[in-house]
């Protein structure tokens, strides 16, 4: 992602130039810890308010197959750029293993044809990005609440994270990898799925193979692509910067439900 | 006794039942455009209660508004204006609009503000087909002095620079902030009957005659004066309840209609309008009306005196001229 880097780069150069003196009372106070903290307080509310009227399973709109977009835009990542990924991708995927590891009471693998044979759902429902669009796809996979059941859960576990095989930035330390997490909540909601099918087809490169995520209630950057590793935490707090996600890292809220 | 300057009223009641007028007046001044008697000095009162014969012209001055008004009012202002900056800095994300429940990238779109490479960094915003040129102002505007490709210009974004995760921290605290002070004022208002008193207009100003001289009394600038003046008139009345009553409670439930967590509760949201894509551009559109409501209602404040308007929303005392019964 280069125009991501210039733009980053840019974003640094300018801050710490002369342009820095042309920054308005808004955007002096938006850089204060103590204002973030104050705004960031919403996002607390958000969630308790939307939980409350959500119950835990009330179901994301499901449309009919007429109703899905013509087109459904590639974002993020368009191919994980890594040898182990293009060799991933030449075998198409037989040499791919999904672990679920972390706080279970049994670590598993699951190959691509294990996770087929698993009882599946197919749903077609609206992908909301958070910059403002929408497209409508038919998503095939496995229940996440199914597999957890499999590989049980250790009474600490509390957030399910995704590591991907995507780094949406090249960074020395890793840290621009892509990574997710959401609660048990969302992890056992009926329609959190693993999804190995796109429109009765199996999942493109762009779209995320050989698995993503889909968590219906929130937003497109909580429906991680590349799936690699599951793991099982009580805390995100360890993971890179703590936010429990690649956008959470840079200033997205952990819950995209709005 | 309609014609009766407001102290006079109470003050030719007497010495015994001056306490219990005055006790519901007080509370009558808290809640709404009544005349300030309470607050009246003894002095003048009594001074009044001697002398029918007063003094015209005179001014004097009404408890305009209360003070749950006059503190909605004002964090109100102070939230659309974060909400507004901060929501042009959403919409820079992705300055397109669509209608139904999908749109992206390639779909139909209703509005689009864009930027053209081929012959120098040119802005446009597309009208349902029609494009119009706009460089310099939406499209592309400088950016530390070179043109750059962004809907609306940094000047109207909060941050000015591209940060849609900034962006969004805005808008949802005031955004919250927004719907509390707005459960403050419709609880205040149902409740001190604020609504039926001061806002519902009466069969009579509804009357196309009567309607159509207040629009003919705007036009020439000519407000109402004397006891016309301690009320609301039919248009501002109108104006006041269309926002209150219909684009406000839009922009918050076109708003809630964009989540994907309120539409998975409340489904009904998604039909009402029509689509997510629909809710958006019709947040988008309420957010104009508001804007062009806003200019109308400050240019009014101006022309129908500034200092008298802004003090009465400031204090709640609003200064009325009096030519006398007879004027």
């Amino acid at each position: 992602m280069s125009t991501f880097l210039t733009r980053r780069r840019f974003l640094i150069g300018s801050s710490l130039g002369a342009s820095a003196l042309t920054l308005s009372g808004c955007d002096l106070l938006d850089q204060n810890a103590d204002v973030a903290n104050i705004l960031r307080s919403a996002e607390q509310l958000t969630m308790k308010a939307q939980r409350l009227l959500q119950g835990r399973d009330a179901l994301a709109r499901e449309f009919d197959e007429k109703d899905i977009s013509p087109s459904f835009r590639v974002n993020g990542t368009s191919v994980p750029d890594s040898e182990e990924y293009a060799e991933l991708l030449e075998g198409k995927f037989a040499n791919w293993r999904l672990k679920i590891d972390g706080l279970v009471d049994q670590p598993r693998e699951f190959s691509l044809a294990d996770l087929r044979v698993l009882p599946s759902r197919t749903q077609i429902t609206r992908h909301d990005c958070v910059e403002g669009w929408s497209a409508i796809g038919k998503w095939t996979g496995v229940p996440l609440g199914s597999l957890l059941h499999l590989t049980g859960l250790k009474p600490t576990a509390r957030y399910v994270v995704l590591h991907c095989a995507d780094e949406l930035e090249k960074t020395l330390d890793g840290s621009g990898r892509y990574y997710e997490s959401i609660d048990l909540i969302d992890a056992v909601h009926p329609q959190t799925i693993l999804a190995y099918q796109m429109n009765g087809q199996d999942l493109s490169v762009g779209h995320g193979a050989p698995l993503r995520l889909r968590v219906e209630r929130q937003l497109g950057y909580k429906q991680a692509k590349y799936i690699m590793r599951i793991e099982l935490v009580d805390s995100f707090a360890g993971l890179w910067g703590g936010n429990g996600g690649y956008w959470e890292d840079r200033g997205y809220e952990w819950y995209a439900g709005i | 006794m309609a014609w009766f300057p407001p102290c006079e009223d109470h003050a030719v009641t007497g010495g015994s039942s001056r306490l219990t007028a005055s006790a519901s007046d007080y509370r009558s001044t808290l809640l709404g455009l009544q005349p300030l008697n309470a607050q009246m000095k003894d002095a003048e009162m009594s001074a009044d209660a001697s002398n029918d014969n007063v003094q015209y012209p005179r001014t004097i001055f009404i408890r305009r508004h209360s003070v749950v008004t006059r503190l909605t009012h004002w964090l109100n202002v102070l939230c659309l204006s974060f909400l507004l900056l901060s929501g042009l800095q959403i919409f820079n994300a992705h300055p397109e609009l669509y209608w139904g429940h999908y749109g992206a990238d390639g779909d139909p779109a209703v509005l689009t503000i864009g930027a053209d490479d081929a012959a120098g960094p040119s802005g446009f915003v597309r009208v349902v087909g029609v494009q119009i040129p706009t460089t310099g102002m939406l499209g592309v505007s400088e950016v530390d002095g070179e043109p750059t490709a962004r809907a609306f210009p940094s000047w109207a974004t909060i941050p000015s620079f591209q940060d849609l995760a900034a962006g969004r921290r805005w808008h949802f605290f005031f955004a919250w902030l927004f719907v509390i002070n707005g459960i403050v004022y419709f609880g205040f208002s149902l409740l001190s009957g604020h609504f039926r008193r001061d806002l519902a207009p009466t069969a009579h100003e509804l009357s196309p005659s009567h309607l159509g001289r207040e629009v003919l009394d705007h036009a020439r600038l000519r407000f109402p004066k004397g006891e016309e003046a301690k009320r609301y008139n039919a248009l501002q009345k109108l104006a006041y309840l269309a926002v209150v009553v219909i684009l406000l409670p839009l922009m918050v439930l076109t708003g809630l209609t964009m989540s994907p967590g309120i539409d998975a509760a409340l489904p009904a949201l998604v039909d009402i309008f029509g689509g997510r894509q629909s809710a958006r551009t019709i947040h988008f559109i309420t957010a104009s009306a508001l804007v062009i409501f806003v200019i109308v209602h400050v240019a009014m404040v101006v022309l129908s005196g500034t200092w008298n308007n802004i003090r009465s929303m400031v204090t709640g005392r609003y200064a009325i001229h009096e030519e006398g019964p007879n004027a």
